[in-house]
């Protein structure tokens, strides 16, 4: 490396900027050229120079206060927390629900089951969290997005305008360490659960009965263009098959 | 139980849980830029109250760090005083290096007392804010060079010429300041 070389890759390099190859160049050069070295030197002293004065101005303790409270006050109106206190009450009874409609699936034996068991654990976990989505939008432009370079796969989302239900959010969820997508529907005060994973990851002999009503929830599952659908509710029967059919026919 | 934790979950938080941990670095940062006490804390409250407005589009992941700067950044541009700082930049940064403000209110005088961090900053503060920014952003917040162009919202190539032009005029900026002090002596 030549010292013009060197000399426009000099700041880049104490940034942190350079390619390791470059900054070994870079290194290589400055020690054996003594010139290099000095503006080298220079350039160090400097960026240390403003790091140390670059710490200035605190903030009033007061007003740091203020703002923090302010903040803690107005918390974003994001869809998942303004449900929250409307169905605070209704998630605790679901819970309970659960806890009990959990307990006869896990009785049952078979992958079948055992699929459905761990999906309703996720429902209720879903249900009962304060972060019940990751991105949160009754806009299926905003969520369909969002999920790209999260999931292996694309889905799509039906149009809910004129129909009961509303898109609450979305999150990515695991099964046996493969990603798919959560959906969450909300339909009058009922959550709807709808995971998606393609045919491929989900385990063998799981492919039962598509409806199931020895649970308190209600299951829906079916299989369209190498994903499979899972819905999981406690609202009726008609809702669950209504949002399919919207669900399946969706562009 | 489904097994794994999606990374989102890792670095995703509540607004409050994310913002309020950059209060006192982007409280320094409005500071240098508006040069006001008054200001600085005006400045702050718009960015945080646009920002957690604008939470619910935040991509979880990303970095919000640059995005938070990049807020307080454009709530300084049309504010008073960043509309008088003449933020604005040639259109080719090549033709040539920005106009240095007028000097400070610093009597020379004053300089004589200064240690030498207090003239750096004294120096930092005379720089035209498009420089200013750029080095606080690179030498004390520590920011990539890929951060400092969502911050700044400047393409990457820019962000490395106006930061070599910044630090000769910072260079040439505390060289005259030391200069003065010394045949003030």
């Amino acid at each position: 490396m030549v010292c013009k070389d060197c000399s426009e890759k000099l700041d880049a390099y104490f940034d942190g900027e350079l390619s390791a190859e470059d900054a070994r160049s870079v290194a290589e050069h400055l020690r054996q050229c003594p010139s290099c070295a000095a503006d080298a030197l220079s350039k160090v002293e400097m960026k240390r120079a403003v790091h140390a004065a670059g710490q200035k101005y605190a903030p009033n303790p007061e007003f740091r206060a203020h703002l923090q409270k302010q903040i803690a006050s107005q918390k974003p109106g994001t869809r998942a927390r303004n449900w929250m206190p409307i169905f605070a009450v209704a998630a605790v009874a679901l819970v309970l629900i659960a806890a009990i409609s959990v307990f006869v699936v896990h009785r049952s034996k078979g992958a079948s089951q055992q699929l459905w068991s761990e999906l309703v654990d996720q429902h209720v976990s879903t249900l009962a969290s304060s972060n019940m989505v990751d991105v949160v939008s009754s806009d299926r432009h905003t969520v369909k997005p969002w999920f790209e370079g999260k999931i292996p796969f694309t889905f799509n989302l039906p149009e809910l305008q004129g129909s009961p239900f509303v898109l609450i959010g979305g999150r990515v969820d695991y099964l046996k360490q493969s990603p798919g997508a959560e959906l969450i529907f909300g339909i009058r005060q009922h959550r709807i659960s709808v995971f998606i994973f393609r045919d491929a990851d989900l385990p063998e002999g799981g492919e039962r009965q598509a409806v199931q009503t020895d649970l308190s929830f209600q299951v829906r599952r079916w299989r369209q263009n190498g994903l499979t659908y899972f819905m999981i509710s406690d609202a009726s029967p008609q809702d669950l098959d209504q949002l399919s059919n919207l669900i399946k026919s969706a562009k | 139980m489904l097994v794994g934790v999606p990374k989102e979950r890792e670095v995703s938080g509540t607004f409050e849980e994310l913002a309020m941990p950059l209060f006192d670095r982007l409280y320094n940062f409005a500071h240098w830029l508006a040069q006001d006490r008054e200001e600085a804390e005006d400045l702050l409250q718009e960015t945080y109250v646009k920002a957690l407005k604008g939470f619910r589009s935040f991509q979880p992941g990303t970095n919000f760090r640059a995005w938070m700067y990049q807020i307080l950044r454009n709530t300084f541009l049309t504010s008073r005083t960043g509309l008088r700082s003449a933020m604005s930049v040639p259109l080719d940064e090549d033709a040539g290096e920005m106009t240095m403000a007028a000097s400070g209110d610093t009597p020379e005088t004053a300089l004589l007392q200064r240690s030498d961090r207090e003239l750096v900053q004294e120096a930092l503060s005379r720089l035209p804010v498009p420089y200013r920014e750029v080095l606080l952003l690179c030498e004390f917040e520590e920011m990539s060079y890929q951060e400092i162009s969502v911050a700044v919202g400047i393409p990457l190539g820019t962000v490395m010429s106006r930061l070599s032009r910044a630090r000769k005029a910072l260079r040439n900026q505390i060289e005259e300041m030391k200069n003065v002090r010394s045949t003030l002596r």
